[in-house]
């Protein structure tokens, strides 16, 4: 196994930092049904970062767990080398973690540019009555806002949509607005929730290249779960196997691809 | 000739445009694109200055007279930038089709030998670099949107601004050169190279002077009153002559403001904000504006509809006339006030066309029924005809003389001839100055006095001197029994329905005629949700036996329509498919500006075009299709062929006599 204790340079030119995010011991339990057991690993700042598994193997609650959605029973969750206590999902939010949902969690009666414009919630420090009278400090601070968010609509190329409510898009538009909503919070941590699920060929291509990008341009660390063991092996630096809320395997992928756990989870092999 | 540059008051080059501009108008929008959502613009001050800066970024890299620097990106002030940039220190802007495949643009880089590429961005980068092994000339690139483009070896490649900033700190070292090689140039210096699309063969590179452009322009200008205060949206391809002229040619020389589009999908909502007065556009985008209108108003309540149709009749019997200042009665007119104010006032809005003072579609022939449609709200829309080598305008419709089956009256300064076959020639200041290394094409296409031949067949109306087009003159041929065959025509007739997006006649040289027909996804597919058809493809949506059924209707109805011309009543459609999929221009069947090529499509289909003809009732076929990123596929399909109602017409024997 490479070591990653230090910052290193990809063969493709990206600086790969320290660690930023780093699970000690994780432990989950529904009652009496253990979601996650034991579970320990770290995320490198500016990597793009891949959990995998079959279904039903724990990949969401460990994001959930890394959102602050779910406080883990046992084990300790560091970001940015202090210990996390538990906290509230909007907590988590304001200390730069942005995600997206499995499920598409968008407000589909408003139009995408409004939808976008949530996401600059924790940017936006003006007081309710400021807002109401769009006066002074709040006209300031929603024109800058806008700009952000214009300059996102700009890179994910939506600017044909700016106004279409988004219940009235396709699926695979959906799935890019999450992302430019999650962005428009300017994480330094982004967690995508298999956002290639349902897409076609050419709507994963398109957004495997917008997560490059994102990953590129702005720097910032990506923590994705997905299904698709192609996308997932050409975009992560690193990945994480669970099976059965365990982890049976991390590393490159290429380490990852060879590791006989791993092929047996994905295969087929009866669990002792 | 030195008196026409008189006529142009010495301004003999785009460079010395600007400055009469910077001059006359420098605080004046010369520019305006839109970006991050909100419209940017940019004076003709601050266009100058842009564009100095990167001409002297040009100095600072190297380029010589005489190089030529191809510009490959879709509408954007920057590449208007590049051209006039490259033109003031003495380089041939090339403008290229961005969305070439690979290939092609592997030929035109180097057939020009292009040492210089300005290109849009990673993916156009990403092209060049594909096909650079096969350019010899190819030195150095430019690219405008720094995304993704950080990782890539920058030895040979420079960001657009980056070079605009050394530019402008090298401006005293190369101020006296730049000042020296804008004064070099001349009326007959180059303004442009251009590729023509190429319904046959390769694409071949058109010279055009200085003298060419600025006398074309000025004499349209004149033509329709066009002032400094027009505006247009560039957002034809920028390669396409019709862009140069428009977007520069006579921009410069109107001093009016050039405005481009966000993207190309937001082409339709950016044409609505900006209102433009003096619009152009190939046939196809105004039978798709028609065909979102239909579908619209199909999904609309039903009172709107009934206003439509209502209002819409009455549109199309007097809309045309009091356009063009005919005699209509007063009650008519009180009613088109009514509509005007109900359904054409805000149709036209929608459709962007609210302020339309001059609109010109030309390209292609364009169906009378679609023309009369946009006639009859009150746009004045009108014809012309041109090609790439007179520099666009060989004929333009006056206002009051505009009609569907004519292309108007020659440009001004334009002399027209034509030869006992009926093939149409020009001369005039527009005239190119020569195809580029290809001296025979050339030679066979201008004559010694300078008359072009534009391989049309037309004729001069004795009553009105409006020159009519009846096909292109390779196109028009003649069937077994010495019947015209005038494909484009019936053609037209078919593609008003906004079901049928493109259709391909066949009958040259045979008893009787054939059609492939390629259906509009976006109408058809809308049809099918409101009638809870389910399908799965464009293939299976286009192969579905309703779909047949109201294409024949189609057909049929069509078949009526041409018997009642006796001279074309030959060409009645008697049998026809539907195609499996689009005829596209990455798989070579059409041109980059969507124009059908007939020789391609025929030889391509040709198992299809022999099951129309010896009368079997489905054919199985396999296709080699092109994907966007050149690499290849084939999709296999079996299609039902059908037969239709043909009228029986005794005009077409003695047309045949």
């Amino acid at each position: 196994m490479l070591d990653h204790s230090e910052s290193y340079v990809t063969e493709d030119g990206r600086t790969i930092g320290g660690v930023v995010m780093e699970m000690k011991n994780i432990t989950l339990r529904f009652g009496g049904v253990v979601a996650i057991k034991d579970i320990s690993f770290d995320i490198r700042e500016g990597e793009i970062r891949a959990i995998i598994g079959p279904n039903g193997a724990g990949k969401s609650s460990m994001l959930n767990v890394i959102s602050g959605f779910y406080n883990p029973q046992e084990g300790d969750v560091y970001y940015k080398g202090a210990l996390r206590p538990p906290m509230k999902p909007y907590q988590v939010a304001r200390l730069g973690i942005a995600r997206t949902f499995q499920n598409i969690a968008l407000f589909e009666g408003m139009t995408v540019l409004d939808n976008i414009m949530t996401g600059r919630l924790n940017h936006m420090k003006a007081g309710l009555f400021a807002q109401a009278l769009w006066k002074g400090k709040a006209e300031a601070e929603e024109v800058a806002n806008r700009e952000v968010v214009e300059k996102i609509i700009d890179f994910l190329e939506i600017q044909s949509i700016r106004k279409t409510p988004v219940g009235r898009l396709p699926y695979g538009l959906k799935k890019r607005v999450e992302l430019a909503r999650a962005l428009a919070a300017e994480p330094s941590i982004l967690l995508l929730d298999e956002p290639m699920a349902g897409m076609n060929v050419e709507e994963k291509e398109d957004m495997s290249r917008f997560i490059l990008d994102v990953n590129d341009e702005f720097g910032t660390t990506i923590a994705l779960i997905e299904h698709d063991m192609g996308v997932v092996m050409d975009l992560s630096d690193r990945v994480v196997v669970m099976d059965y809320g365990k982890k049976i395997g991390d590393g490159t992928p290429d380490e990852v691809r060879n590791n006989q756990a791993v092929i047996d989870a994905y295969l087929g092999v009866s669990h002792d | 000739m030195s008196q026409l540059s008189q006529a142009t008051q010495g301004l003999a080059s785009i460079p010395a445009l600007l400055n009469r501009n910077v001059a006359q108008f420098g605080d004046k929008p010369a520019y305006r694109e839109k970006e991050f959502g909100i419209w940017q613009s940019w004076t003709w001050a601050e266009a100058a200055e842009e564009i100095e800066a990167l001409a002297l970024g040009f100095l600072e890299l190297g380029v010589a007279e005489g190089d030529f620097i191809a510009i490959i990106g879709r509408n954007r002030p920057y590449f208007y930038w590049t051209m006039v940039a490259a033109q003031m220190v003495g380089a041939i802007p090339v403008p290229v089709y961005q969305d070439s495949a690979a290939e092609e643009m592997a030929y035109v880089l180097g057939h020009c030998g292009a040492k210089y590429v300005v290109a849009e961005d990673q993916e156009q980068v990403d092209k060049v670099i594909d096909v650079q092994d096969q350019l010899t000339e190819f030195d150095q690139m430019i690219y405008l949107d720094p995304r993704g483009m950080r990782k890539y070896d920058h030895s040979k490649l420079h960001q657009f601004s980056a070079l605009q900033d050394q530019g402008r700190s090298a401006k005293d070292k190369h101020s006296a050169d730049i000042q020296a090689r804008v004064d070099a140039l001349t009326y007959d210096s180059t303004c442009v190279m251009l590729y023509t699309s190429g319904t046959t063969g390769k694409p071949k590179g058109v010279v055009l002077s200085n003298r060419n452009i600025i006398e074309s322009a000025k004499n349209a200008c004149e033509f329709d009153k066009l002032g400094a205060d027009e505006e247009i949206l560039a957002y034809l391809p920028m390669a396409w002559v019709g862009d140069f002229i428009f977007s520069i040619g006579q921009a410069y020389w109107s001093g009016f403001c050039t405005n481009c589009p966000e993207s190309a999908e937001t082409m339709m909502t950016d044409l609505r904000e900006i209102g433009p007065t003096y619009y152009f556009a190939p046939p196809r985008v105004f039978e798709n504006q028609l065909t979102n209108v239909m579908i619209r108003m199909e999904d609309a309540g039903q009172l709107k509809r009934w206003l439509f149709k209502r209002f819409m009749a009455h549109a199309k019997k007097v809309g045309g006339q009091i356009l063009d200042g005919g005699d209509v009665s007063a009650s008519d007119r009180l009613m088109y006030a009514l509509g005007n104010a109900l359904v054409y006032g805000p149709l036209k809005d929608t459709l962007g066309f609210g302020r339309v003072r001059v609109g010109y579609t030309a390209g292609e022939a364009i169906g009378p029924e679609i023309f009369e449609f946009y006639r009859s709200l009150g746009i004045n829309l009108k014809q012309l005809y041109g090609q790439t080598e007179a520099s666009v305008f060989i004929t333009l419709q006056p206002d009051g003389e505009v009609r569907a089956d004519t292309v108007g009256v020659p440009a001004p300064d334009v002399e027209i001839k034509i030869d006992d076959k009926g093939e149409i020639f020009y001369r005039s200041p527009g005239v190119f100055v020569e195809y580029y290394k290809n001296a025979d094409s050339t030679a066979s296409t201008k004559d010694g006095e300078g008359w072009v031949a534009t391989g049309d067949a037309g004729f001069f109306e004795e009553n009105t001197g409006h020159l009519r087009i009846i096909d292109r003159a390779k196109d028009v041929g003649q069937m077994a029994d010495g019947a015209m065959f005038a494909p484009k025509y019936v053609e037209n007739k078919l593609k008003f329905y906004p079901d049928i997006l493109e259709a391909v006649l066949f009958g040259s040289g045979r008893d009787r005629c054939v059609a492939f027909i390629n259906i509009d996804l976006t109408a058809v597919g809308n049809w099918a949700e409101r009638n809870n058809i389910a399908y799965a493809s464009y293939q299976e949506l286009a192969g579905h036996p309703r779909v047949l059924d109201t294409i024949q209707q189609h057909v049929e109805t069509v078949n009526k329509s041409v018997a009642e011309d006796p001279m074309l009543s030959g060409c009645q459609i008697h049998r026809f498919l539907v195609l499996h999929k689009e005829l596209d221009a990455d798989d070579g069947e059409m041109t980059r500006t969507r124009k059908v090529r007939r020789a391609i499509v025929a030889d391509k289909f040709k198992d299809l075009v022999d099951a129309l003809y010896d009368g079997s009732a489905e054919v199985s076929t396999t296709t080699e299709v092109t994907y966007e990123d050149g690499r290849k596929g084939a999709i296999s399909a079996t299609l039902s062929l059908r037969d239709a109602a043909v009228v029986p017409t005794a005009a077409h024997k003695v047309a045949a006599e």
